[in-house]
């Protein structure tokens, strides 16, 4: 017998008897908050969202306009930049985005930067990503309860490598992107549930060493968040 | 290698054996333990839990570390959880899927499969640890590797893949710091969530100088530059690896997507950057559909970290052309999980989403530490978990012991997101064994205890007199009003526990004194 023929006889097997096998077990009691408290959008659940991401050490944002979206990202870099140069020397700096990010959202970076576009069709290696200082996106959902920014691989996400090996994330989030709670951001990732996503709740971080949180292993260390007035 | 820092004290306290290495660094760290070989079987360590428990009680910085770890894991989830007003609807709704899930097991397997394939992946089933490990390094050696990264994954602790693959020629990089702690020291994991638990700051720096390589000069033991050292040490691995070992916390049959949750972005270096990734999982992670996700994901991260949510959770459906492994391989492990499954009380236990909640508030794991169980799964869950998922062997099988290591207090079942009963399944797995003994005709301790006091209270003039020789008790006790130790076989209770020192005068000797009309004995009276 081939292992999945006895695995699936021994789990028949082990079931013989079972009440409710065969799919008459008594609905599952789903009797917990299905939304929350804010509408999707609200400015409750946009203050909501920037209390925990503040929380988790994200560096949170908030503008009204496109155009002031481009001025930020230019800004944010700009002074991450500065730190960098202070730091190790002055470089070239580069950015990468995926194909299908609204372009002019990297329109403000600091003269010299070189802006790489990654996409599915034409990958980046990950020892080229490597190189790269910045990561600049958009998002699928925000939920505010658990500051939590999912992304899904669509155009203006792109591939999970490039929000990943670079050291800063800068995401830019709309309004009406952002929900309260987590069963109305499963809804809308459940649209698409073959896309890979990526739940980011801060930035990376570890309470490997006595339980104490440290922020910035192996994922972005620095995480920005820009929320867009839609 | 294995003469420094291994295990906690299992061996006899002040056998210390620390390697020469670890005394040139000159710190003033306390004893960090003894080393003992890694066991051949990761689900049975080789001995009883009350043994093991009483080298472990020895070991003073043990416990000082595990009280302050569990300590602040406690505030922080209680916390968290807290703030959340549905958390008893969440916990009822996550119990109920993971029911419905055991019940429809064989279905669910089926359209896992089914939807896992359909987007490219390859699905393999292992009867055991040997075939999963067998699967796991043909797969490895097919891509012409000999070195992959790992993501921290409870099952292949269990079958013990990493010892496995060493025997082949290939190199397993565990990459979840506390991982790469219990690696670099050649020591096995502690806790579930955190299994370098057991070891504070002062310890984990000197095991990085000790063993991992380009370490900063004067790191100190702050845990950011601790942490900082080792994303330096992983990240030329990251980048190079071409296959990924990992676990899977969840698995979707409706959709066939998987999910692993994370915190420090190894999972994501993984799942992501690798050319070939295979995944092991229990056949019992399965949950229905993808909205159940969003009970899980409410129910996993505050009890596990204590956080609203952890930082990383990463899902994928099969292979994703572009984005990630193109070769996406997933063994489903039975290991023993069928035999759980068998028993109509004890298959509670699969319900088990790997939280820890369980272990942080176990006032006996609390003081012995994980390595006490004898497994890679300790605690609450583990005194379950472990000894279904092995079965026993017999009388002297030491995972009979492990029911056995509770005081039944509750509190776990108190915290269990997905409401796992842990004390009457600790209960009722003690009753299979006292069973399974009773089979075998052989006498035990408490039969014969049983059978004594059944002799003794069935009579009123022998219970009159028996009482009377509680009298001496009260002498033993003395002024502490505590028996500490009685010859055999009253060692067996007094070896674990005292006993109160008895009253001045029983209740017979007080009914008697107060009631002067009345018969001489409260049952006579009915």
């Amino acid at each position: 017998m081939s292992a999945r023929s006895e695995i699936l006889h021994r789990v028949r097997a082990a079931l013989d008897g079972v009440t409710g096998h065969q799919g008459t077990l008594p609905p599952v009691a789903r009797e917990y908050r299905r939304t929350g408290e804010h509408a999707p959008g609200s400015p409750g659940a946009i203050d909501l969202l920037v209390d925990r991401l503040e929380d988790y050490k994200a560096h949170v944002h908030r503008v009204e306009t496109d155009e002031a979206v481009t001025a930020l990202v230019g800004e944010v870099l700009a002074s991450h930049f500065a730190t960098l140069d202070a730091e190790t020397g002055d470089a070239a700096r580069s950015v990468v985005v995926p194909a299908g990010l609204a372009t002019h959202w990297v329109d403000g970076l600091p003269s010299g930067t070189t802006v790489l576009t990654d996409s599915r069709e034409a990958p980046m290696t990950a020892l080229e990503l490597d190189e790269v200082d910045a990561v600049v996106t958009a998002a699928r959902v925000a939920i505010a309860d658990t500051g939590t920014i999912v992304l899904d691989g669509a155009e203006d996400q792109g591939r999970r490598a490039i929000t990943l090996v670079p050291d800063v994330h800068v995401c830019v989030v709309r309004t009406d992107q952002v929900v309260d709670s987590v069963p109305e951001g499963v809804a809308i990732l459940a649209e698409h549930p073959d896309r890979p996503q990526t739940w980011i709740s801060g930035p990376s971080a570890t309470s490997d060493i006595e339980l104490s949180r440290v922020e910035g292993v192996h994922g972005p260390r620095t995480l920005h968040v820009i929320i867009v007035q839609a | 290698m294995s003469t420094f820092l291994g295990m906690p004290s299992l061996a006899a306290p002040g056998a210390s054996r620390r390697g020469p290495a670890a005394d040139q660094t000159g710190a003033d760290r306390t004893r960090v333990g003894d080393d003992v070989p890694h066991p051949d079987a990761p689900l049975r360590w080789g001995e009883t839990f009350p043994d093991a428990a009483r080298a472990a009680l020895n070991n003073s910085q043990l416990r000082r570390n595990l009280a302050h770890a569990t300590s602040t894991i406690r505030a922080k989830r209680a916390a968290v959880v807290g703030e959340v007003p549905d958390w008893e609807e969440l916990r009822t709704a996550g119990s109920d899927l993971k029911v419905r899930v055991m019940a429809d097991l064989p279905a669910l397997l089926e359209e896992f499969e089914k939807n896992f394939t359909a987007r490219g992946g390859i699905i393999h089933w292992a009867r055991d640890a040997a075939e999963a490990n067998r699967i796991v390094a043909d797969l490895v050696k097919a891509t012409g590797e000999t070195e992959v990264v790992k993501v921290k994954s409870m099952a292949t602790q269990e079958i013990g893949l990493n010892e496995a693959l060493a025997a082949e020629g290939i190199a397993a990089f565990e990459t979840d710091l506390a991982e790469l702690i219990v690696q670099l020291a050649d020591d096995m994991p502690s806790h579930i969530l955190v299994p370098a638990i057991h070891r504070n700051r002062s310890e984990i720096r000197e095991i990085f100088l000790e063993r991992m390589e380009h370490t900063p000069e004067g790191m100190t033991d702050a845990p950011r530059e601790l942490a900082m050292a080792a994303r330096a040490h992983l990240r030329r691995k990251f980048l190079a690896a071409k296959v990924a070992i990992s676990g899977a916390n969840f698995a979707v049959a409706s959709t066939g997507t998987l999910t692993v949750v994370e915190s420090e972005g190894n999972g994501r270096m993984c799942l992501t950057l690798p050319e070939t990734l295979i995944t092991v999982m229990g056949i019992e992670k399965l949950v229905p559909t993808f909205e159940d996700l969003e009970v899980f994901m409410q129910l996993l991260p505050r009890s596990s970290t204590g956080e609203r949510m952890n930082p990383y959770t990463s899902l994928w459906t099969g292979v994703t052309p572009g984005d990630g492994p193109q070769n996406v391989h997933l063994v489903l492990l039975d290991n023993g999980r069928t035999n759980a499954l068998a028993d109509d009380v004890g298959r509670a236990a699969l319900k088990c989403i790997r939280c820890s909640a369980c272990l942080n508030v176990c006032p006996v794991y609390e003081r012995v530490g994980g390595h006490a169980y004898g497994s890679v799964y300790p605690g609450p869950i583990g005194a379950i978990l472990t000894p279904q998922l092995t079965g026993s062997t017999g009388h002297s099988d030491p995972n009979n012991t492990l029911p056995f290591a509770s005081t039944l207090c509750g509190a776990c079942y108190e915290v269990c997101p997905v409401k796992i009963d842990i004390p009457s399944l600790l209960v009722h797995l003690r009753a299979r064994t006292v069973e399974e003994d009773k089979a075998r005709h052989r006498p035990t301790a408490w039969g014969a205890a049983m059978k004594a006091a059944s002799f003794v209270m069935a009579d009123s003039t022998r219970f009159a007199t028996a009482e009377k020789g509680t009298a001496a008790l009260r002498l033993l006790a003395g002024k502490k009003k505590r028996v500490t130790s009685l010859p055999y076989p009253g060692s067996l209770w007094t070896g674990a526990r005292d006993i109160p020192a008895p009253p001045k005068e029983t209740f017979r000797q007080w009914w008697a004194s107060t009631h002067d009309d009345s018969p001489t004995t409260p049952e006579d009276a009915s």
